[in-house]
């Protein structure tokens, strides 16, 4: 369910794949070369940094480019495309830290620390209800008094 | 000779920092105004020692001295002169040098701009600053001297990273070392409060002045940043999530919402505590900035020196500044008394959902950026967290901000009509909404951020124009007698408008193709036609590139002909792509030409890229609010005329 949730926000906040892939090593069929494309975003270059093989222009990402292509030529499908990655390069090949075991901290931190800090705000505010800061000291009093006198 | 003159100058300035640190922070303990007193010629003293240091350095890169090692590494005689001075702090000692060095500008310029600040208060700012600028300059002399000579100086160096020759390279480090170092005066101020165990309307409008103009600073330096990687990594994104852009970005984040408590300090003096706890934060984040980009802890592609011993000692540093500060704010906070008392719906009310929001958005960027360290460290899971992760789990939190923004913004102090305000913004509202839907019914299987981003964009725009009008009391006329602080924020929530449409339209209708073209081919991109007319082989002052010109048009005219590059640096042997951009108001047209193919022809990306600038133009926009509050004519003469005793200035709001 939360799984469903968050990829539908990131489907929500998609950005466009930026392509550095060459013409030739593109497939002939339109179809398949778009789930290339999408697969290309979120596999990263681990030659580079912080780059996927989508937009680096380095060999070892042109040679995962047309890796990810033979294997859906293959027939495969894009999560036996990711796992072939995870399973040769570690869970670092992936841009986007998948959402299981430890990473649940990763991706509810935000959300929680939100709603932490609203309930936070609530509780302090109905804690600490005005305490006479409302009214006016004696002092401040006197000196109105005084400049409403004038 | 003169190097060593530096190099001395350099290690002079470390017990004048020591002296700086320690004698005004008793003096102002113990009341005593002759100890007080030094604080001011030692912080003259240090940004003297510390700037004669620094031009002797700079002097030794625009004379190519390959005695000292550092030229030799990071310089070329053949280099351009902008790129031998910039080259002084393109590499790590040389930006810790600049970096120290505007640490104690900001130290001379509190001397200077100060002197109406009460006696002990300005003492221990200026206290806390020298303790800062100790701590770096040790740094610099214990881990990083950029003065040391090598025995047999080579004929020529080894010259500067391709990537970094390029006039970004000597706007972009300055403008965000002004940021992040700005932020430090934030920070001595939070502990000089915490000190004095006061914080007042007076503090708070001292402080803001310093806030805005290292937030200022620091939205210049992120833009240019951003920039120059659109226009230098040949494939136009403008923010990759890179942690280094993130150190950036997490005390820009911090400092928006230290900037907006510090209104609620000033006007209604309180969030007190709250504001303290953002000034100390934000200086943390620079921090933490600087141990990321340093340390060689996390990869990015700002790979400076990645050295474990300097990343300790900075790490020591920030656990140091942090760890005190924050033991004497939870020590001394509960001094800070509230006053102002305030509704649910009322301005305060907004800005606590503006710090709220920016606060866990920064700390969102925060987690991702450190989880693969934890990640490994504690749960033995190595991975890397990228741009997808942030897209995703930031971008909503902004879009909150960006919704509630324009309401937030009209609420009055104190107690707010929120039937009111919906009223005036109907028609801002109605204006984007259907701007919005009349997109999403033309867009069919595109990402959904192009009407949502529209929609955000237009409602902070029209918001702000609509708060603007209604401040003036709807007459034209007197928008010209608005305060600076007014106009100010007028124009940087627009810009932030602005930023926010900009993204949207960017991600959301960029057109791209990809082709092997043969010279003289024409073809389609968009509502454009290209053509690749030559490549040529040229020469730079110290590069070969193959140069490409294209030939844009539209509808059978001209729009620009385009001189796209490859270069290659034989020096560092490392190739750069130079993008072949028109700008554009609505559109950037970026070409890209590629490598010459076996078959004949060159690989040609073309990028239409609408409302690219408004990036950066609202972000100039921003900045330029920034400035206009900052020359406030009430918070100059305030600034002046404002002794140490404490006055309520809620009547003000």
């Amino acid at each position: 369910m939360i799984r469903r949730a968050f990829s539908i926000l990131m489907l929500l906040f998609l950005t466009l794949p930026a392509f550095a892939v060459e013409p030739e090593e593109m497939l002939a069929d339109p179809l398949l070369e778009t789930r290339a494309q999408s697969l290309d975003e979120v596999i990263r270059c681990v030659q580079c940094q912080s780059e996927n093989i989508a937009s680096s222009n380095a060999d070892w990402a042109k040679d995962a480019r047309l890796m990810v292509r033979q294997l859906l030529l293959d027939g495969r499908g894009d999560q036996e495309i990711m796992q072939f990655f995870v399973e040769r390069y570690g869970e670092r090949v992936l841009m986007t830290p998948q959402l299981n075991g430890s990473n649940v901290i990763l991706w509810v931190a935000g959300p929680l620390m939100l709603l932490l800090s609203l309930g936070g705000i609530f509780l302090y505010s109905r804690k600490s209800k005005p305490s006479g800061s409302a009214s006016l000291s004696a002092a401040e009093e006197a000196r109105l008094k005084e400049l409403l006198d004038e | 000779m003169y190097i060593e003159l530096g190099h001395l100058s350099l290690i002079l300035a470390l017990p004048v920092a020591l002296v700086q640190m320690i004698l005004p922070m008793i003096g102002a303990q113990r009341n005593d105004a002759v100890l007080m007193r030094v604080a001011a010629p030692a912080a003259l003293m240090q940004f003297l020692l510390i700037t004669l240091s620094f031009l002797a350095l700079t002097w030794g890169f625009v004379t190519s001295d390959f005695s000292l090692q550092l030229v030799t590494i990071n310089s070329h005689s053949a280099k351009p002169m902008l790129y031998k001075i910039s080259g002084v702090w393109g590499n790590h000692e040389g930006s810790v040098l600049l970096w120290a060095l505007i640490l104690a500008l900001f130290g001379a310029a509190a001397v200077v701009f100060g002197k109406d600040l009460p006696d002990r208060l300005r003492a221990r700012v200026l206290s806390v600053q020298g303790a800062v600028g100790l701590a770096f300059l040790a740094f610099i002399i214990f881990t990083s001297n950029p003065f040391l000579r090598l025995e047999f100086p080579p004929l020529n160096g080894q010259g500067l990273n391709p990537l970094l020759q390029d006039p970004g390279l000597a706007f972009h480090p300055p403008f965000l070392y002004l940021g992040y170092v700005g932020l430090s005066m934030a920070f001595s101020f939070a502990v000089a409060a915490l000190l004095e165990g006061r914080v007042d309307a007076a503090w708070a409008r001292w402080v803001r002045p310093w806030t805005l103009a290292a937030w200022i600073f620091l939205t210049i330096g992120i833009a240019l940043g951003s920039w120059w990687a659109y226009y230098e990594l040949g494939w136009g994104g403008f923010w990759f999530w890179d942690p280094v852009e993130n150190a950036s970005f997490m005390p820009w984040l911090v400092a928006t919402a230290l900037l907006h408590s510090a209104i609620v300090v000033e006007k209604r003096e309180t969030l007190k505590s709250w504001t303290i706890l953002l000034a100390i934060l934000a200086f943390g984040f620079s921090l933490m900035g600087t141990f990321i980009v340093r340390s060689g802890v996390l990869t990015s592609v700002h790979a400076f020196a990645n050295d474990p011993e300097r990343g300790m000692f900075i790490l020591i540093i920030l656990a140091l500044f942090m760890g005190g500060a924050l033991t004497l704010f939870a020590a001394r906070a509960h001094v800070m008394e509230s006053k102002g008392v305030f509704a649910l719906v009322s301005r305060e009310s907004g800005l606590v959902l503006n710090n709220v929001l920016l606060v866990v958005s920064a700390f969102v960027v925060f987690v991702g950026t450190i989880w693969p360290v934890v990640s490994e460290l504690a749960f033995d899971r190595p991975l890397s967290v990228g741009a997808p992760f942030f897209n995703t789990a930031f971008t909503p939190f902004i879009l909150g901000l960006a919704l509630f923004l324009p309401i937030g913004a009209m609420f009055s102090w104190k107690r707010a009509k929120a039937g009111r305000v919906v009223k005036t913004l109907a028609l801002a509202g109605l204006v984007a909404v259907s701007a919005a839907i009349l997109l999403w019914a033309m867009q069919t299987d595109r990402s959904a951020l192009g009407p949502v981003g529209l929609f955000c964009g237009l409602w902070i725009f029209l918001g702000s124009v609509t708060e603007l009008w209604q401040r003036a009391g709807r007459k034209p006329a007197r928008l010209l007698r608005l305060s600076g602080a007014d106009w100010g924020k007028f124009i940087s929530h627009a810009g932030f408008g602005i930023v926010i449409f900009g993204i949207a339209g960017l991600v959301a209708w960029e057109e791209e193709d990809i082709r092997i073209a043969q010279i003289g081919e024409t073809f389609e991109v968009g509502a454009f036609s290209v053509t690749l007319e030559a490549v040529e082989e040229v020469q730079g002052p110290n590069y070969f590139a193959t140069q490409g010109r294209l030939r844009v048009e539209q509808d059978g005219e001209l729009i620009e002909v385009l001189h796209p590059e490859r270069r290659r640096y034989p020096v560092a042997g490392m190739p750069t792509t130079e993008a072949g951009i028109s700008n554009g108001l609505m559109r950037d047209i970026y070409l890209v030409v590629g490598d010459a193919q076996a078959g004949g022809g060159y690989t040609v990306r073309s990028h239409i890229k609408p409302f690219a600038n408004w990036i950066w133009g609202g972000a100039i926009f921003m900045a330029l609010g920034g400035f206009f509050s900052l020359f406030d004519r009430r918070l100059r003469v305030a600034a002046g005329k404002r002794s140490g005793a404490a006055k309520s200035t809620g009547a003000q709001a």
